[in-house]
Protein backbone atom coordinates (compact mmCIF):
# COMPACT_ATOMS: atom_id res chain seq x y z
CA UNK A 1 0.00 0.00 0.00
CA UNK A 2 1.64 3.19 -0.92
CA UNK A 3 1.29 6.53 1.22
CA UNK A 4 -0.39 9.67 -0.72
CA UNK A 5 2.28 11.68 -0.52
CA UNK A 6 2.15 14.75 -2.88
CA UNK A 7 5.29 15.65 -4.19
CA UNK A 8 4.35 19.50 -5.29
CA UNK A 9 6.30 20.96 -3.15
CA UNK A 10 9.78 19.13 -3.63
CA UNK A 11 9.31 19.71 -7.41
CA UNK A 12 8.98 23.30 -7.08
CA UNK A 13 12.22 23.00 -4.87
CA UNK A 14 13.86 21.17 -7.23
CA UNK A 15 12.86 23.48 -9.83
CA UNK A 16 14.25 26.59 -7.74
CA UNK A 17 18.03 24.67 -7.17
CA UNK A 18 18.95 23.77 -10.56
CA UNK A 19 18.05 27.12 -11.33
CA UNK A 20 20.25 28.63 -9.35
CA UNK A 21 23.10 26.02 -9.65
CA UNK A 22 24.66 25.50 -12.89
CA UNK A 23 26.64 21.93 -13.93
CA UNK A 24 29.57 21.06 -11.75
CA UNK A 25 32.74 19.30 -12.21
CA UNK A 26 33.87 16.05 -10.31
CA UNK A 27 37.35 14.63 -9.89
CA UNK A 28 37.99 13.81 -13.52
CA UNK A 29 36.69 16.76 -14.67
CA UNK A 30 33.63 15.41 -16.11
CA UNK A 31 31.38 17.02 -16.21
CA UNK A 32 28.89 15.02 -14.27
CA UNK A 33 25.17 16.26 -13.72
CA UNK A 34 23.69 18.88 -15.29
CA UNK A 35 20.00 20.11 -14.32
CA UNK A 36 18.30 17.51 -16.01
CA UNK A 37 20.30 14.34 -15.47
CA UNK A 38 20.61 15.39 -11.46
CA UNK A 39 17.00 16.31 -11.44
CA UNK A 40 16.15 12.38 -12.64
CA UNK A 41 19.12 11.13 -9.86
CA UNK A 42 16.67 13.27 -7.04
CA UNK A 43 13.10 12.21 -8.12
CA UNK A 44 14.72 8.61 -7.79
CA UNK A 45 16.12 9.34 -4.55
CA UNK A 46 12.80 10.83 -3.45
CA UNK A 47 10.76 7.74 -5.08
CA UNK A 48 13.00 5.57 -3.07
CA UNK A 49 12.15 7.71 0.50
CA UNK A 50 8.95 7.80 -0.32
CA UNK A 51 8.88 3.78 -0.70
CA UNK A 52 10.55 3.62 2.19
CA UNK A 53 8.00 5.44 4.34
CA UNK A 54 4.65 4.14 2.95
CA UNK A 55 6.33 0.43 3.68
CA UNK A 56 7.20 1.99 7.36
CA UNK A 57 3.69 3.60 7.84
CA UNK A 58 2.47 0.18 6.28
CA UNK A 59 4.19 -1.48 9.34
CA UNK A 60 2.80 0.40 12.14
CA UNK A 61 -0.78 0.25 10.55
CA UNK A 62 -0.72 -3.47 10.84
CA UNK A 63 0.73 -2.94 14.18
CA UNK A 64 -1.76 -0.84 15.32
CA UNK A 65 -4.11 -3.49 13.67
CA UNK A 66 -3.04 -6.83 14.95
CA UNK A 67 -2.95 -5.14 18.58
CA UNK A 68 -6.68 -3.73 17.82
CA UNK A 69 -7.42 -7.55 17.38
CA UNK A 70 -5.60 -8.78 20.54
CA UNK A 71 -7.82 -6.56 23.06
CA UNK A 72 -10.99 -7.25 21.02
CA UNK A 73 -10.08 -11.03 21.08
CA UNK A 74 -9.89 -10.10 25.25
CA UNK A 75 -12.70 -8.17 25.65
CA UNK A 76 -14.96 -11.25 24.18
CA UNK A 77 -13.81 -13.64 26.14
CA UNK A 78 -14.21 -11.18 29.15
CA UNK A 79 -17.69 -10.63 28.27
CA UNK A 80 -18.59 -14.28 27.13
CA UNK A 81 -17.63 -14.78 30.70
CA UNK A 82 -19.83 -12.54 32.40
CA UNK A 83 -22.60 -13.66 30.00
CA UNK A 84 -22.24 -17.44 31.09
CA UNK A 85 -21.89 -16.24 34.90
CA UNK A 86 -25.13 -14.58 34.30
CA UNK A 87 -26.95 -17.37 32.39
CA UNK A 88 -25.61 -19.53 35.14
CA UNK A 89 -27.23 -17.10 37.63
CA UNK A 90 -30.17 -17.19 35.98
CA UNK A 91 -30.50 -20.71 35.62
CA UNK A 92 -29.72 -21.14 39.45
CA UNK A 93 -33.20 -18.89 40.33
CA UNK A 94 -35.29 -20.45 37.80
CA UNK A 95 -34.71 -24.00 39.08
CA UNK A 96 -34.48 -23.60 41.91
CA UNK A 97 -38.09 -24.50 42.86
CA UNK A 98 -39.04 -27.88 41.03
CA UNK A 99 -36.19 -30.33 41.81
CA UNK A 100 -36.16 -32.19 38.00
CA UNK A 101 -35.94 -28.97 36.71
CA UNK A 102 -32.61 -28.66 38.26
CA UNK A 103 -31.86 -32.22 37.07
CA UNK A 104 -32.13 -30.87 33.78
CA UNK A 105 -30.98 -27.61 34.10
CA UNK A 106 -27.54 -29.00 35.28
CA UNK A 107 -27.01 -30.70 32.29
CA UNK A 108 -27.42 -27.65 30.08
CA UNK A 109 -25.66 -25.98 32.71
CA UNK A 110 -22.72 -28.46 32.48
CA UNK A 111 -23.07 -28.01 28.57
CA UNK A 112 -23.01 -24.44 28.60
CA UNK A 113 -20.15 -24.42 30.11
CA UNK A 114 -18.20 -26.55 27.92
CA UNK A 115 -18.88 -25.05 25.39
CA UNK A 116 -17.28 -21.84 26.77
CA UNK A 117 -14.54 -23.50 27.10
CA UNK A 118 -14.07 -24.99 23.90
CA UNK A 119 -14.80 -22.03 22.43
CA UNK A 120 -12.26 -20.36 24.36
CA UNK A 121 -9.78 -22.87 22.80
CA UNK A 122 -11.11 -22.33 19.41
CA UNK A 123 -10.29 -18.79 19.48
CA UNK A 124 -6.50 -19.61 20.69
CA UNK A 125 -6.04 -22.02 18.22
CA UNK A 126 -7.58 -19.31 15.50
CA UNK A 127 -5.95 -16.45 16.73
CA UNK A 128 -2.64 -18.85 16.45
CA UNK A 129 -3.16 -19.71 13.07
CA UNK A 130 -4.10 -16.28 11.90
CA UNK A 131 -0.43 -15.15 13.80
CA UNK A 132 1.46 -18.04 12.03
CA UNK A 133 -0.29 -16.59 8.24
CA UNK A 134 0.84 -13.07 9.09
CA UNK A 135 4.22 -14.39 9.90
CA UNK A 136 4.19 -16.52 6.38
CA UNK A 137 4.39 -19.51 7.78
CA UNK A 138 4.96 -22.32 5.14
CA UNK A 139 2.40 -24.97 4.68
CA UNK A 140 3.60 -27.86 6.47
CA UNK A 141 3.33 -25.50 9.78
CA UNK A 142 -0.21 -24.49 8.61
CA UNK A 143 -1.31 -27.78 7.92
CA UNK A 144 -0.80 -28.93 11.16
CA UNK A 145 -2.43 -25.88 12.86
CA UNK A 146 -5.44 -26.61 10.62
CA UNK A 147 -5.53 -29.71 11.07
CA UNK A 148 -5.57 -29.56 14.91
CA UNK A 149 -8.32 -27.44 14.53
CA UNK A 150 -10.65 -29.72 12.65
CA UNK A 151 -9.95 -32.56 15.43
CA UNK A 152 -10.77 -30.19 18.10
CA UNK A 153 -14.24 -29.25 16.04
CA UNK A 154 -14.76 -33.10 16.76
CA UNK A 155 -14.90 -32.86 20.47
CA UNK A 156 -17.58 -30.04 20.44
CA UNK A 157 -19.61 -32.37 17.96
CA UNK A 158 -19.08 -35.20 20.69
CA UNK A 159 -19.63 -33.19 23.87
CA UNK A 160 -23.26 -31.74 22.20
CA UNK A 161 -24.18 -34.84 21.11
CA UNK A 162 -24.10 -36.46 25.17
CA UNK A 163 -25.84 -33.20 25.66
CA UNK A 164 -29.09 -33.46 23.33
CA UNK A 165 -29.20 -36.83 24.82
CA UNK A 166 -29.55 -35.57 28.17
CA UNK A 167 -31.44 -32.15 26.91
CA UNK A 168 -32.37 -32.28 23.27
CA UNK A 169 -34.45 -28.85 23.93
CA UNK A 170 -31.56 -27.28 25.36
CA UNK A 171 -29.75 -27.94 22.21
CA UNK A 172 -32.46 -27.02 19.88
CA UNK A 173 -33.42 -23.81 22.05
CA UNK A 174 -30.25 -22.42 21.35
CA UNK A 175 -29.76 -20.66 24.16
CA UNK A 176 -26.15 -21.74 24.48
CA UNK A 177 -25.25 -19.37 21.76
CA UNK A 178 -25.39 -15.49 21.36
CA UNK A 179 -28.63 -13.83 20.69
CA UNK A 180 -27.08 -12.92 17.49
CA UNK A 181 -26.50 -16.72 16.21
CA UNK A 182 -29.68 -17.14 17.55
CA UNK A 183 -30.91 -15.27 14.93
CA UNK A 184 -29.92 -18.19 11.91
CA UNK A 185 -30.77 -21.14 14.46
CA UNK A 186 -31.42 -24.00 12.21
CA UNK A 187 -31.85 -27.45 14.16
CA UNK A 188 -29.71 -26.62 16.83
CA UNK A 189 -26.95 -25.01 15.19
CA UNK A 190 -25.97 -22.89 12.06
CA UNK A 191 -26.74 -23.49 8.31
CA UNK A 192 -23.61 -25.15 6.47
CA UNK A 193 -24.94 -24.43 3.34
CA UNK A 194 -24.99 -20.57 4.25
CA UNK A 195 -21.75 -20.24 5.53
CA UNK A 196 -20.31 -22.07 2.33
CA UNK A 197 -22.08 -19.20 0.66
CA UNK A 198 -20.11 -16.42 2.59
CA UNK A 199 -17.00 -18.01 1.97
CA UNK A 200 -17.15 -18.16 -1.48
CA UNK A 201 -15.78 -14.83 -1.80
CA UNK A 202 -13.43 -14.99 1.02
CA UNK A 203 -11.15 -17.94 -0.60
CA UNK A 204 -10.56 -16.70 -4.05
CA UNK A 205 -8.45 -17.06 -6.27
CA UNK A 206 -9.98 -20.60 -6.72
CA UNK A 207 -9.55 -22.91 -9.74
CA UNK A 208 -12.81 -23.82 -11.73
CA UNK A 209 -12.64 -27.18 -10.38
CA UNK A 210 -12.53 -26.01 -6.68
CA UNK A 211 -15.22 -23.73 -7.73
CA UNK A 212 -17.61 -26.09 -8.52
CA UNK A 213 -17.10 -28.52 -6.20
CA UNK A 214 -18.21 -25.95 -3.17
CA UNK A 215 -20.70 -25.02 -5.64
CA UNK A 216 -22.14 -28.42 -5.65
CA UNK A 217 -20.98 -29.14 -1.70
CA UNK A 218 -23.46 -26.05 -1.01
CA UNK A 219 -26.06 -27.38 -3.37
CA UNK A 220 -25.57 -31.32 -1.24
CA UNK A 221 -25.74 -29.37 1.72
CA UNK A 222 -28.87 -26.97 1.13
CA UNK A 223 -30.86 -30.49 -0.20
CA UNK A 224 -29.82 -32.54 2.68
CA UNK A 225 -30.97 -29.31 5.25
CA UNK A 226 -34.03 -29.30 2.89
CA UNK A 227 -34.96 -32.62 3.55
CA UNK A 228 -34.67 -32.45 7.24
CA UNK A 229 -36.13 -29.88 7.43
CA UNK A 230 -39.42 -31.08 5.98
CA UNK A 231 -38.82 -34.36 8.09
CA UNK A 232 -39.29 -31.67 11.21
CA UNK A 233 -42.16 -30.29 10.00
CA UNK A 234 -44.05 -33.85 9.30
CA UNK A 235 -42.94 -34.52 12.83
CA UNK A 236 -44.77 -30.91 13.91
CA UNK A 237 -47.54 -31.63 12.65
CA UNK A 238 -47.90 -35.27 13.98
CA UNK A 239 -47.44 -33.87 17.30
CA UNK A 240 -49.89 -31.57 16.44
CA UNK A 241 -52.45 -33.78 15.44
CA UNK A 242 -51.84 -36.23 18.04
CA UNK A 243 -52.59 -33.61 20.86
CA UNK A 244 -55.05 -32.49 18.97
CA UNK A 245 -56.96 -35.54 18.70
CA UNK A 246 -56.64 -35.98 22.84
CA UNK A 247 -58.57 -33.00 22.78
CA UNK A 248 -61.53 -34.13 21.82
CA UNK A 249 -61.55 -36.19 24.84
CA UNK A 250 -64.34 -35.83 28.20
CA UNK A 251 -63.15 -37.01 32.15
CA UNK A 252 -64.79 -40.80 31.68
CA UNK A 253 -62.09 -43.84 31.69
CA UNK A 254 -62.08 -44.95 28.25
CA UNK A 255 -60.92 -41.55 27.48
CA UNK A 256 -58.47 -41.27 29.98
CA UNK A 257 -56.90 -44.35 29.15
CA UNK A 258 -57.28 -43.30 24.91
CA UNK A 259 -55.63 -39.92 26.64
CA UNK A 260 -53.09 -41.84 28.05
CA UNK A 261 -52.08 -43.76 25.05
CA UNK A 262 -51.93 -40.77 22.93
CA UNK A 263 -49.61 -39.18 25.76
CA UNK A 264 -47.48 -42.20 25.11
CA UNK A 265 -47.35 -41.87 21.12
CA UNK A 266 -46.78 -38.15 21.61
CA UNK A 267 -43.92 -39.39 23.66
CA UNK A 268 -42.02 -41.23 21.24
CA UNK A 269 -42.53 -38.85 18.67
CA UNK A 270 -40.31 -35.93 20.92
CA UNK A 271 -38.15 -39.14 21.40
CA UNK A 272 -37.46 -38.81 17.73
CA UNK A 273 -36.19 -34.89 17.52
CA UNK A 274 -32.76 -36.07 19.06
CA UNK A 275 -32.01 -37.82 16.06
CA UNK A 276 -32.64 -34.74 14.05
CA UNK A 277 -30.07 -32.82 15.72
CA UNK A 278 -27.50 -36.09 15.32
CA UNK A 279 -28.39 -35.65 11.55
CA UNK A 280 -27.70 -32.23 11.34
CA UNK A 281 -24.01 -31.83 13.50
CA UNK A 282 -23.75 -34.99 11.55
CA UNK A 283 -24.00 -32.91 8.07
CA UNK A 284 -22.29 -29.76 9.69
CA UNK A 285 -19.17 -32.09 10.34
CA UNK A 286 -19.57 -33.49 6.61
CA UNK A 287 -19.96 -30.97 4.99
CA UNK A 288 -16.83 -28.79 6.27
CA UNK A 289 -14.99 -32.21 6.45
CA UNK A 290 -15.64 -32.17 2.40
CA UNK A 291 -14.50 -28.70 1.91
CA UNK A 292 -10.94 -29.03 3.43
CA UNK A 293 -10.57 -31.82 1.46
CA UNK A 294 -11.91 -29.48 -1.21
CA UNK A 295 -9.47 -26.53 -0.74
CA UNK A 296 -5.30 -25.94 -0.34
CA UNK A 297 -3.35 -25.78 2.79
CA UNK A 298 -3.41 -22.12 2.56
CA UNK A 299 -7.21 -21.95 1.53
CA UNK A 300 -8.08 -23.78 4.39
CA UNK A 301 -6.21 -21.61 6.65
CA UNK A 302 -8.02 -18.64 5.38
CA UNK A 303 -11.44 -20.39 5.80
CA UNK A 304 -10.61 -21.50 9.53
CA UNK A 305 -10.06 -18.09 10.11
CA UNK A 306 -12.63 -16.66 7.94
CA UNK A 307 -15.48 -18.22 9.82
CA UNK A 308 -13.87 -17.23 12.85
CA UNK A 309 -14.12 -13.91 12.43
CA UNK A 310 -17.43 -14.12 11.19
CA UNK A 311 -18.98 -15.94 14.35
CA UNK A 312 -16.47 -13.34 16.07
CA UNK A 313 -18.66 -10.47 14.98
CA UNK A 314 -22.06 -12.32 16.02
CA UNK A 315 -20.80 -12.11 19.01
CA UNK A 316 -19.79 -9.23 19.43
CA UNK A 317 -23.08 -7.83 18.28
CA UNK A 318 -24.89 -9.70 20.49
CA UNK A 319 -22.14 -8.23 23.36
CA UNK A 320 -23.77 -5.15 21.89
CA UNK A 321 -27.31 -5.70 22.27
CA UNK A 322 -27.20 -7.16 25.25
CA UNK A 323 -25.43 -3.76 26.48
CA UNK A 324 -27.70 -1.64 24.72
CA UNK A 325 -29.36 1.79 26.92
CA UNK A 326 -32.98 0.97 27.60
CA UNK A 327 -35.16 3.64 28.49
CA UNK B 1 -34.07 -61.88 4.69
CA UNK B 2 -34.88 -63.42 1.33
CA UNK B 3 -37.98 -61.14 1.07
CA UNK B 4 -35.59 -57.88 1.79
CA UNK B 5 -33.12 -58.98 -0.73
CA UNK B 6 -36.08 -59.98 -3.40
CA UNK B 7 -37.63 -56.62 -3.17
CA UNK B 8 -34.46 -54.30 -2.94
CA UNK B 9 -33.69 -56.24 -6.28
CA UNK B 10 -36.77 -55.22 -7.86
CA UNK B 11 -35.63 -51.80 -8.58
CA UNK B 12 -32.59 -49.04 -8.71
CA UNK B 13 -33.44 -47.49 -5.94
CA UNK B 14 -35.37 -49.08 -2.93
CA UNK B 15 -35.68 -47.76 0.93
CA UNK B 16 -37.36 -49.38 3.92
CA UNK B 17 -39.61 -47.06 6.05
CA UNK B 18 -42.17 -47.05 8.88
CA UNK B 19 -45.19 -44.44 7.93
CA UNK B 20 -44.33 -43.02 11.69
CA UNK B 21 -40.53 -42.70 11.03
CA UNK B 22 -39.92 -38.69 10.72
CA UNK B 23 -36.29 -39.04 9.42
CA UNK B 24 -37.56 -41.50 6.85
CA UNK B 25 -39.54 -38.87 5.47
CA UNK B 26 -36.74 -36.36 5.48
CA UNK B 27 -34.42 -39.42 3.33
CA UNK B 28 -37.72 -39.79 1.12
CA UNK B 29 -37.71 -36.24 0.31
CA UNK B 30 -34.17 -36.26 -0.71
CA UNK B 31 -34.17 -38.74 -3.24
CA UNK B 32 -36.97 -37.26 -4.45
CA UNK B 33 -35.18 -33.77 -5.16
CA UNK B 34 -32.21 -35.77 -6.75
CA UNK B 35 -34.74 -36.97 -9.34
CA UNK B 36 -35.04 -40.71 -7.99
CA UNK B 37 -38.26 -42.34 -7.63
CA UNK B 38 -37.38 -45.24 -5.26
CA UNK B 39 -40.05 -47.97 -4.31
CA UNK B 40 -40.58 -47.49 -0.38
CA UNK B 41 -42.10 -50.54 1.45
CA UNK B 42 -43.42 -49.22 4.98
CA UNK B 43 -42.85 -52.07 7.24
CA UNK B 44 -45.40 -51.09 9.72
CA UNK B 45 -48.06 -51.31 6.99
CA UNK B 46 -46.87 -54.33 4.78
CA UNK B 47 -47.94 -57.55 5.90
CA UNK B 48 -44.16 -59.32 6.59
CA UNK B 49 -43.09 -55.93 8.11
CA UNK B 50 -41.86 -57.70 11.16
CA UNK B 51 -39.94 -60.21 9.82
CA UNK B 52 -38.42 -57.94 7.21
CA UNK B 53 -37.60 -55.73 10.16
CA UNK B 54 -35.64 -58.58 11.93
CA UNK B 55 -34.22 -59.29 8.97
CA UNK B 56 -32.77 -55.63 8.15
CA UNK B 57 -31.35 -55.69 12.30
CA UNK B 58 -29.78 -58.80 11.25
CA UNK B 59 -28.08 -57.07 8.14
CA UNK B 60 -26.89 -54.91 11.05
CA UNK B 61 -29.23 -51.97 10.19
CA UNK B 62 -29.85 -49.41 13.49
CA UNK B 63 -31.85 -48.23 13.23
CA UNK B 64 -33.81 -50.58 10.91
CA UNK B 65 -35.42 -47.45 9.00
CA UNK B 66 -34.84 -45.17 7.01
CA UNK B 67 -32.70 -48.65 5.32
CA UNK B 68 -31.68 -47.79 1.72
CA UNK B 69 -30.62 -50.17 -0.63
CA UNK B 70 -29.77 -49.04 -4.48
CA UNK B 71 -28.68 -51.13 -7.55
CA UNK B 72 -29.27 -54.42 -5.36
CA UNK B 73 -26.69 -52.94 -2.04
CA UNK B 74 -27.30 -52.07 1.07
CA UNK B 75 -26.00 -48.24 1.41
CA UNK B 76 -26.93 -47.54 4.62
CA UNK B 77 -29.11 -45.52 7.20
CA UNK B 78 -29.81 -42.18 7.28
CA UNK B 79 -26.59 -40.93 8.33
CA UNK B 80 -25.00 -43.05 5.80
CA UNK B 81 -27.04 -41.80 3.10
CA UNK B 82 -26.00 -37.99 4.77
CA UNK B 83 -22.79 -38.31 4.79
CA UNK B 84 -22.67 -39.51 0.98
CA UNK B 85 -24.70 -36.80 -0.10
CA UNK B 86 -22.22 -34.50 1.22
CA UNK B 87 -19.13 -35.98 -0.47
CA UNK B 88 -20.90 -36.50 -4.08
CA UNK B 89 -21.27 -40.43 -3.89
CA UNK B 90 -24.61 -40.81 -3.31
CA UNK B 91 -25.27 -39.38 -6.80
CA UNK B 92 -22.53 -40.89 -8.35
CA UNK B 93 -24.26 -44.44 -7.32
CA UNK B 94 -27.94 -43.48 -8.13
CA UNK B 95 -26.33 -42.51 -11.75
CA UNK B 96 -24.16 -46.14 -12.26
CA UNK B 97 -27.43 -48.06 -10.73
CA UNK B 98 -29.54 -46.28 -13.20
CA UNK B 99 -31.89 -44.57 -11.00
CA UNK B 100 -31.17 -41.03 -12.17
CA UNK B 101 -30.10 -39.63 -15.30
CA UNK B 102 -27.56 -37.21 -15.75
Amino acid sequence: MMANVSPRTDTSADGDIDDKIPAFHNSDGMIVSNASERSRDQKTLRRLAQNREAARKSRLRKKAYVQQLESSRMQLTQLEQDLQRARQQGKYISSSGDQSQSMSGNGALAFDVEYARWLEEHTRRANELRGAVNAHAGDAELRIIVDGILTHYDDIYRIKSEAAKADVFHILSGMWKTPAERCFLWLGGFRSSELLKLLMSKLEPLTEQQMLAITNLQQSSQQAEDALSQGMEALQQSLADTLAGSLAQSNSPGNVASYMGQMAMAMGKLGTLENFICQADNLRQQTFQQLHRILTTRQSARAVIAINDYFSRLRALSSLWLARPRE
Amino acid sequence: MDKVRDLASKKAAVIFTKSSCFMCHSIKTLFYELGASPAIHELDQVANGREMEYALRRLGCNPSVPAVFIGGNYIGSAKDIISLHVDGSLKDKLIEAKAIWL
